[in-house]
């Protein structure tokens, strides 16, 4: 994936609750067998309503989306990240995400950020207007009128993100101690260790 | 020093860490995957690139659920009826294409056991007791009904256990939900789990596992205790447990790839074991009396907003948050309802049974009771029974159940996901309203502009009968 460290620019205000990944991409877009040009389809409810945040000109190409509690409750679609990329947004803000969809933006290089209602409240005021800078190495969000909002990021995560490192890639370099446990799997648990009809 | 307590979840868990990092995060060892169509062509594709092959196909289920109509797959000649939506088609064939090509066991769309993949792998004793289990939905939870640790995962994560057989996971809290007591008539495994989602909110179970315990739980077979677990999800909660018990062995037993010999015995010993020990403690507990729980409804748009049968569509300002009261205006705007309206004044003109929360031959079962006798009423335009898989419409069959249904106007479908999300031809007309034994009442899930109210077998086919939501009570003899 694609390394990320820094993000900077016009953040999209959108601020709702609960919103869920159907919501995100709907489920007539997943009949797709590759990730890419789901952006087409993203917000497409919300995208019918006359003067929504997303078609207004100002926030086109924004990098940035700040959101209401639990952002990609729902289905696990990974279909929902891939929009969120195909749109050109690698950061979301939000006060909390759903498991789910937190684990899927990382793994497609989208940095989700959480930071307390009080200071979304702030982000979303400030992005009226201006532009918002967030930096992963310091594990924080800065505005041009002097706030500066701190954030947490496991650590793994953090390390992954800002070299784009294939975790997959890294899993498979341990396939000794996966030999290992499926070893003790066989002699302790052997009903667990496989499967036959 | 005394050994330290742990809670079922905890024990599941401990006994899958093949490696505990520093900063808490554990790879852990999957020991059941569960693949469909819709989450898994970019999972295979990626290993395709990357020239790396699954290594455990024999650990690996697929199933096609989502796509498929629920009309007739084979014509009088047992020739396969082309489908006529081509992307639809074309994911379908990258399943099998793809199961064929990396050796995974295929159940495909004609054969008897293939259904929705939450129902299959319990059927069929895939899916066990104390296992860990993914799959690429977030309906995965599940399995969790068994005693299983069983959750949802993005495509991503397929990738990584098809390339691995683990995950790197960091551990969730625990939360206890307790339901104590009986339940009353015409209450059911479904209306408890929509009270637990009104009462815990869409996200009060987020960053926690949750062990759903108390007698009426204990009480609960099966199929109700995998419609519980199923929507742990919907409160937020990637996983949700209920202890394996008799009840759990019973239904393992004889399964197709249950335990067999010394090794039943042997799982059964250690299953046994898995409950939680007395005086451990969870992160947090919530206990709800099982008397409190009637016939429930949803209303909005989130699996939050619920009520009860008797209750009445809530005004926004009756919310304490703003954001919630702006989302309640939304929702009832979307939903065409009106504060202080009745639900049981509710018109509704199609009916869905079915998906992986309550298509099992006990939902249908109880779906029927209701029918017997009696006819759809001439408002409902539409209402189907879906069985969750082709082995529950050939036991719903050899019941009659199926021409309960069919003599009071519900068509009898061939198994899949069908209505739940619409991703196959059946989905409900915008503007319409869906009595539902689905997971989901979002914006737009049962086709663009549906309006979505979940309920349980019984309600939805009391809903049929009056073609309003209704008291399943009052039809109860």
């Amino acid at each position: 994936m694609t390394p990320i460290k820094h993000v900077a620019g016009r953040a999209i205000p959108f601020g709702r609750k609960n919103v869920d990944t159907d919501v995100i991409i709907p489920s007539h877009y997943l009949k797709t067998i590759t990730r890419e040009g789901l952006g087409k389809g993203a917000f497409e409810t919300i995208r019918r309503e006359p003067g929504n945040i997303f078609d207004t000109p100002e926030y086109a190409g924004a990098p940035i989306l700040i959101a209401g509690d639990n952002f990609g409750c729902g289905s696990s679609r990974e279909h929902a990240a891939w929009a969120l990329l195909d749109m050109g947004l690698t950061c979301v803000i939000a006060p909390s995400f759903s498991d789910i969809f937190s684990g899927n933006a990382f793994k497609n290089g989208i940095l989700t950020v959480v930071l307390p209602q009080e200071a979304v409240d702030r982000l979303i005021e400030v992005a009226q207007t201006d532009p918002i800078d967030i930096d992963l190495e310091t594990q924080t969000v800065t505005t041009p009128f002097q706030d500066r909002f701190t954030f947490e990021i496991d650590p793994f995560r953090k390390a992954c993100l800002l070299d784009g490192l294939d975790e997959v890639g890294l899993t498979l370099a341990q396939g000794d101690i996966i030999s290992a446990h499926e070893a003790g799997l066989r002699a302790q648990l052997p009903f667990l260790a496989s499967a036959n009809a | 020093m005394s050994k330290k307590l742990r809670t079922l979840y905890e024990k599941i868990w401990d006994a899958h860490v093949v490696e505990r990092r520093d900063d808490g995060t554990c790879l852990v060892y999957i020991d059941r995957h569960l693949v469909h169509e819709v989450t898994s062509p970019q999972a295979f594709e990626a290993l395709r690139v990357a020239g790396r092959k699954v290594r455990r196909p024999d650990l690996t289920l697929a199933v096609p659920d989502h796509n498929l109509p629920t009309t007739a797959r084979r014509d009088a000649a047992g020739k396969p009826i082309p489908i006529a939506d081509a992307e639809s088609a074309a994911q379908l064939d990258a399943l099998t294409r793809n199961a064929h090509a990396f050796g995974i066991r295929l159940i495909g769309d004609a054969d008897a056991e293939q259904g929705i993949v939450h129902v299959v792998g319990p059927e069929q004793g895939f899916s066990l007791p104390g296992a860990t289990i993914v799959c690429g939905d977030s309906h995965t939870a599940c399995h969790g009904g068994l005693g299983a640790l069983a959750f949802g995962i993005g495509t991503s994560e397929v990738e990584h256990v098809l390339a691995t057989q683990t995950l790197l996971l960091k551990q969730s809290k625990s939360m206890e939900v307790r339901v104590e007591g009986d339940l009353g008539p015409g209450v059911s495994a479904k209306d408890v789990v929509l009270h637990i989602c009104g009462q815990l909110g869409a996200a009060g179970g987020t960053g926690y596992v949750i062990e759903y315990t108390g007698s009426a739980i204990r009480n609960l077979s099966i199929e109700g205790r995998l419609t519980i677990s199923n929507m742990a999800i919907e409160h937020g909660a990637r996983a949700g447990l209920v202890a394996p018990d008799e009840t759990t062995f019973a239904y393992v037993k004889g399964r197709p790839y249950a335990p067999k010999g010394a090794d039943w015995d042997k799982a059964v010993a250690w299953w046994k074991s898995l409950a939680t020990d007395p005086g451990a403690t969870y992160d947090k507990v919530v206990v709800i009396n099982a008397a409190d729980i009637e016939p429930t409804v949803t209303w909005g748009t989130s699996p939050e907003d619920t009520v009860a049968i008797g209750g009445v569509v809530p005004a926004p300002e009756s919310f304490a948050d703003a954001s919630k009261q702006e989302a309640a205006r939304k929702s009832l705007d979307y939903m065409g309802l009106t504060p202080g309206q009745k639900l049981a004044e509710v018109e509704v003109q199609n009916i869905f049974i079915g998906s992986c929360t309550n298509s099992r031959i006990e939902d249908l079962r109880a779906a029927a009771e209701v029918l017997r006798g009696r006819h759809k009423a001439a408002n409902v335009k539409w209402a189907i029974v879906v069985p969750g898989s082709g082995l529950v419409k050939a036991q719903a069959e050899a019941e009659g159940l199926h021409e309960v249904f069919i003599a009071a106007g519900l068509e009898w479908r061939e198994p899949g996901c069908s209505a739940c999300l619409g991703m196959n031809p059946d989905k409900v007309p915008a503007g319409e309203r869906c009595a539902s034994t689905s997971n989901r009442n979002f914006v737009g899930r049962q086709g663009p502009g549906a309006r979505t109210h979940l309920v349980s077998p019984a309600m939805a086919a009391a809903a049929a009968v009056t073609g309003r939501l209704t008291d399943v009570r009052e039809l109860m003899r």
